[in-house]
């Protein structure tokens, strides 16, 4: 039984690249993916988002997949990161028994919208009436690369995939698998864009976390995965260490259905246990990957949070929601592979869009990139509606 | 280590809510899909907070509620649910009202509600419990994905006492739209008739049971649940037997230790024909048994299952009204649950009497 | 004014679906957020779609609520001043 668990590969799709390289490319240019609404079909055109910059067809030749009229956009993009995740780490899948995680939580709602009214009216549209649900994009992953170990979806609103890579570490460390491949993967949908703007959560124009006049977040999409590895599998020969999954953490703040305390006391109470997981003080930690939304609310408790928890010892932070737009359920598998790219290149993310520091923060996010620094630990926050906070600290190794 | 079933709550279409129901007697349906007899919400939750909860979540903390006080235990030290698809009523209205408004004067509180984590985060507000909480939404293995998340946390110590469930409804316009992919009867039918039909479908159901998963016994414990696992695209009959003396073997049991073989049985013809092959293979001369008749088919019924097996073992009885052939064993000692949910998704597990 | 205030009450109960409260229980003049009847930033929100729904009202910031919302009865004054639907 293994008690630690290392990351031996990863894979990105969001709206800042199609994949790692490309993904950093935008980092350095601190190129924002941003832009009106172009491939998701809705009134709402005056709202930014941050889409992936294909449609259906492009991913499908973007990733060299087959067409199937079945496959939904989340299962597209979540093939394309796991097929980066697998190729970068070398393994072969059938190898030795391994678990496959996702987390989403529109699953297949992007069918759903589109053919409701067919569903219940008439037989026109049957075929699609067994994709609507979570576990679709998950199964359809796993079947094209093989993987029938364990499948489990995981759905905790904003932390899902924070949640995902958790469960992964913890049955490899219970020797459940030797292996696990965890993330997330969301698409727009008219549903959660409408959802989170009936919440009045959304900004008119691109989010700018923990800024004093900040309106709420803008929302994306994307997928990533991860490939986390038992110790003894993690160091063979020919293999590559991204990171060491070195502390996590989850709790449920049971405070309100979407709003988070005033003072934060989940996110602090997450990263407190995130940090004593890896053995780690306040003081160890190089670089925050903040959930930073753009909200009024979690800007607010989060950043105060991070004020009470590590008092003279607060590290460069940032939010890359202004990068890559809040992805939902995907955000803490894109954000993780962000901390281990800011690792892997010696950068500190800036947190684009910040212009004036917030009222009741006596701090302010890294405003430009910064290059050479040694970033030996990383914390990753995630806050989701209901107060399901988790956080992963990712070490250098 | 030990995972002790010690505390239950069920609200499901038969009169589980009433301390100490055993299915001797059971609802009769004959109608499109089965529905829940629904307790008195004022007795649990206060009217405010009522006002933010479709029927999964106020089932859902209801059988929570009963759970915890079954096991006389205040608090969990987690809380995990596993759902399909959620509150499918708060989703329908926010997508229908999306869609026929063209994305306009929408109310957010169904939104809220069909975020599959509003379950387990709502049960946390309502107990004011901080602690580890996540929710599974993986078709018919959600409620075994949750449950095998509880048996970690308490493998690894960091809990006691895990509040953990499944939850799921049926409603109108879902039933039309699965009724499409040829899941219901085409024909109307009674739920006392299903394990005597011979067509193609099965009866839709609905439920939420919730369960205390402790690692030490407590006054009420009702069994051991010795063992369970997941397994997805078995190809054949003889796989699923090969699996199933797997899982007995890691325990040190073989099918003849198994008193009874509790099964997903739904009244499909075709698709019922796993169990009677594993059945014959396996337990040819141990009693059958079957559930789904009592809560209907659903993704999470295999929680209904659990509640069935414990119940079967604490009181040492199984009611005739469950046995799909054999005998009423002498004792029960070991029952084995199995669920195949559509062709890909399978799961076994396995409770036992207290030691 | 007081049939106006009396309707808002039944619409309040049914749009924001609470439950064991009638129309009686709810006085015109107390705070319907914190104190008073209890309720949140979510239920301005519902407020606000209730306010267009039913009376073609728009409130473009959410922030505004707190002043209109604050009571039954100012709720009933602002609907007065702002009516659009006949």
């Amino acid at each position: 039984m293994s008690s630690r668990v290392f990351i031996t590969g990863i894979g990105i799709i969001s709206s800042i690249g199609e994949n790692l390289e490309e993904t950093l490319i935008s980092i350095l240019n601190s190129k924002t993916g941003i832009a009106p609404v172009k491939y998701l079909n809705t009134v709402h055109k005056e709202l930014p988002v941050a889409e992936v910059k294909f449609t259906d067809r492009e991913l499908f030749d973007l990733g060299n997949i087959p067409y199937n009229e079945l496959l939904s956009r989340s299962g597209l993009m979540g093939i394309i990161a796991a097929s980066e995740a697998i190729r970068t780490s070398g393994i072969n899948v059938k190898d030795i028994p391994t678990a496959f995680i996702s987390a989403t939580t529109v699953g297949g709602m992007d069918v759903n919208e589109r053919y409701y009214f067919d569903f219940i009216e008439n037989n026109s549209k049957n075929k699609f009436i067994p994709t609507y649900d979570c576990a679709e994009s998950t199964e359809r992953i796993a079947e094209y690369f093989g993987l029938d170990e364990y499948l489990a979806t995981v759905s905790t609103a904003c932390s899902s995939s924070v949640n995902s890579i958790i469960l992964g570490a913890r049955m490899i460390k219970n020797g459940f698998v030797d292996r696990a491949i965890c993330g997330g993967t969301e698409c727009m949908t008219k549903f959660h864009l409408n959802g989170f703007n009936a919440l009045s959560v959304i900004d008119k124009e691109p989010c700018k976390p923990f800024d004093d006049e900040r309106n709420g977040t803008t929302l994306g999409e994307g997928a990533a995965f991860l490939i986390l590895e038992s110790e003894q599998n993690a160091f063979l020969p020919g293999k590559t260490i991204y990171a060491e999954l070195a502390g996590y953490s989850n709790i449920c703040e049971a405070y309100h259905p979407t709003a988070t305390s005033n003072l934060g006391e989940g996110p602090y109470i997450a990263m407190e246990k995130a940090i004593k997981m890896a053995g780690l003080s306040v003081s160890d930690i190089d670089y925050i990957n903040a959930h930073g939304t753009g909200t009024i609310n979690n800007d607010s408790s989060e950043g105060l949070a991070i004020e009470r928890l590590f008092g003279k010892y607060i590290p460069p932070f940032s939010s890359t929601k202004s990068f890559t737009g809040h992805t939902t359920s995907a955000a803490g598998a894109i954000e993780a592979v962000l901390c281990i790219i800011a690792m892997q290149n010696n950068l500190l993310l800036p947190n684009l869009n910040f212009k004036t520091q917030m009222n009741e923060l006596g701090i302010k996010p890294i405003r430009e990139i910064i290059k050479n620094v040694n970033i030996k630990h990383t914390l990753s926050n995630s806050f989701g509606f209901g107060g399901n906070e988790s956080c992963l600290i990712l070490s250098k190794v | 280590m030990k995972a002790y079933i010690s505390g239950i709550g069920n609200i499901s279409p038969q009169n589980t809510i009433e301390k100490g129901y055993i299915p001797d007697h059971y609802l009769e349906y004959k109608q499109e899909f089965m529905t829940s007899v629904e307790p008195n919400y004022k007795d649990y939750i206060e009217p405010l907070a009522r006002r933010r909860m479709g029927k999964v979540i106020r089932r859902s903390i209801v059988a929570s509620s009963m759970a915890l006080k079954d096991a006389g235990i205040q608090l969990p030290d987690a809380i995990i649910t596993g759902t399909g698809h959620g509150s499918i009523e708060e989703t329908e209205s926010f997508l229908i009202s999306m869609l026929h408004h063209n994305e306009s004067l929408l109310n957010p509180t169904p939104f809220i509600q069909a975020t599959f984590n509003s379950i387990s985060t709502q049960i946390a507000i309502h107990l004011n419990c901080i602690s580890y909480n996540s929710t599974y939404v993986h078709r018919g293995l959600s409620f075994e994905s949750a449950l095998m998340d509880a048996v970690l946390l308490l493998n690894e110590g960091s809990a006691n006492n895990v509040l953990v469930g499944g939850a799921d409804e049926i409603t109108k316009n879902h039933y039309i739209m699965t009724k499409r992919t040829g899941a219901w009867k085409e024909e109307l039918i009674s739920n006392k008739d299903l394990l005597a039909s011979k067509t193609k479908g099965s009866m839709a159901g609905e439920g939420a049971v919730f369960f205390i998963l402790s690692n030490k016994k407590l006054n009420n414990t009702y069994a051991t649940l010795t063992g369970t696992k997941t397994f997805y695209n078995v190809k054949t009959s003889d796989d699923m037997n090969q699996h199933i003396i797997e899982l007995l073997a890691k325990h040190n049991l073989n099918p003849s230790d198994i008193d009874v073989f509790l099964t997903g049985i739904n009244g499909d013809f075709d698709k019922d024909q796993i169990y009677y092959a594993i059945a014959s293979q396996l337990f040819a001369d141990k009693t059958l048994a079957y559930y789904k008749h009592l809560c209907g088919e659903y993704f999470t019924s295999p929680a209904f299952a659990l509640w069935l097996a414990s119940n079967m073992i604490k009181r040492n009885y199984i009611s005739s009204g469950v046995i799909v052939k054999g005998n009423k064993p002498a004792s029960l000692r070991h029952i084995l649950i199995y669920n195949r949910f559509n062709r890909y998704e399978h799961s076994l597990m396995l409770i036992s009497a207290i030691e | 004014m007081e049939d106006l205030i009396y309707k808002l009450k039944q619409e309040i109960i049914t749009e924001l679906k609470l439950e064991d409260i009638t129309p009686e229980d709810i006085d015109a003049d107390s705070p319907l957020f914190a104190e008073g009847l209890g309720l949140d930033s979510i239920d301005a929100l519902e407020l606000i779609v209730l306010l267009e729904k039913n009376y073609g009202i728009k409130i473009e910031d959410p922030k505004d609520g707190k002043k209109i919302f604050y009571s039954v009865r100012t709720m009933a004054e602002y609907i007065t001043a702002h009516n659009v639907v006949a």
